[in-house]
């Protein structure tokens, strides 16, 4: 196979529309990762976590690292990174700092929208002034290749007993910001937290996406990237494609196989890199879904 | 940090219901775990004047948010290892969440 296929592609959504998808890391040969064709590619990574350090992973420096260096071989001629959050651990700004070194040394024209884990010092002022300076409040779009992109922030003023939220005022913006584009542009939503439901009891969602999924229903073609999760799943309705993506930092558990949403502490030695990864999100021909490959960063 | 929580803490007194524990050893406080992304116990009933001492023991950090619109108290981000308190003056129930885990949920209920 010389190409990112559509087929498999739509595999992964088959398995997706049964249920839960567990797991479609990798799977491409290496040698389709450059698109040639001048088809429009971009990557996602995610949940990088500077300043965590407990099990499973004691360098996430290291494996953000090892990440951008991935993202070398898989990226091919695109230049655009996208980050869905939780960038550090505990907003500090020396974890900010190590984050961007590390994601800087990519090269790459990188996007970022804010995780709880970067708003936890001032309403997330830090972050915003540096990594979304384009939304003072953490969400923002723009287009490249043809592709609208909308950043989204669902991690702030959450309610008690809720899930995430994106709130009255980013919403009206949405619909402003929607209007009078051709249903015809492909849209590429990013967010940190699920916007749809992959696990209430942990609060893997948000709260009102169902109302920003109705500004987006009219569009031919709809892919929605998450991180929040930590593991990859899909799920596909009607025209939108909903993904999360794999941390940089550590594994979460399957919905449900575990007492909460902890860190997976015990991880088998040498079994950690294969549960890490980055997200290569390639149009293909501008029509339906994109096609979404996860690799991980071994294995 | 400990000059964070104090004033923060110093911010609730004004609002007359709670006031900041002081940290003093001899002051007996009840304590709440914030472990598996839950508070243990999740419910506690407890007389006027008393302390309450929430300990993080997940590698996640937590919060300790009032979960009313009042908003009346929030601690900062507790990593492993940090606590936060409060000494509840008044009667009355009190519903908090961990602003970062919404789902993490208890009461301290004051007689």
């Amino acid at each position: 196979m010389t190409e990112v296929s559509r087929r498999d592609a739509l595999t992964c959504m088959l398995w997706a529309g049964t249920g839960v998808v567990w797991s479609v890391a990798g799977g491409i040969p290496r040698a389709a990762s450059a698109a040639t064709n001048g088809d429009f590619s971009f990557v996602q990574i995610s949940d990088s976590h500077i300043g965590f350090n407990g099990p499973p992973n004691m360098d996430v420096p290291g494996t953000l690292n090892l990440a951008i260096t991935k993202l070398k071989d898989v990226r091919g001629p695109t230049s655009l990174l996208l980050h869905t959050g939780d960038v550090s651990h505990l907003s500090r700004p020396a974890q900010f700092d190590t984050a961007d070194q590390i994601i800087g040394t990519s090269g790459m024209d990188a996007h970022f929208v804010p995780g709880e884990h970067d708003v936890l010092e001032d309403d997330g002022k830090k972050f915003f002034e540096r990594f979304t300076k384009a939304g003072a409040r953490g969400y923002y779009s723009f287009d490249q290749g043809g592709v609208h992109f909308i950043g989204l922030n669902n991690v702030q003023n959450l309610k008690s007993g809720g899930l995430g939220l994106l709130g009255a005022e980013q919403l009206a913006w949405l619909e402003r910001d929607l209007a009078g584009r051709a249903a015809s542009q492909p849209i590429v939503v990013f967010a940190h937290i699920p916007l749809w439901t992959v696990y209430a009891e942990w609060g893997w969602g948000t709260d009102d996406a169902a109302q920003a999924l109705t500004y987006l229903k009219r569009f031919g073609s709809v892919t929605v990237l998450n991180g929040h999760i930590h593991q990859v799943m899909q799920k596909v309705e009607g025209t939108v494609a909903f993904h999360s993506a794999m941390s940089t930092a550590f594994p979460q558990p399957a919905p449900g196989t575990a007492p909460n949403p902890g860190p997976m502490k015990n991880v088998a030695p040498g079994q950690l890199n294969t549960l890490l990864g980055i997200t290569r999100v390639h149009e293909v021909a501008g029509k339906g879904p994109l096609a979404i490959i996860d690799t991980p960063l071994m294995g | 940090m400990a000059q964070g929580m104090t004033r923060r803490a110093s911010l609730l007194l004004g609002l007359g219901a709670m006031a900041p524990g002081l940290g003093r050893a001899e002051e007996a406080a009840v304590a709440v775990v914030i472990e598996e992304f839950a508070f243990t116990p999740a419910e506690i009933k407890i007389t006027r004047g008393t302390k309450v001492m929430w300990t993080n023991k997940d590698d996640e950090p937590h919060t300790v948010s009032d979960a009313t619109p009042k908003k009346a108290f929030k601690s900062q981000a507790l990593d492993k290892g940090e606590t936060f308190s409060l000494v509840f003056k008044e009667a009355g129930t009190f519903a908090y969440f961990c602003s970062l885990h919404p789902h993490m949920m208890g009461t301290v209920i004051v007689t």
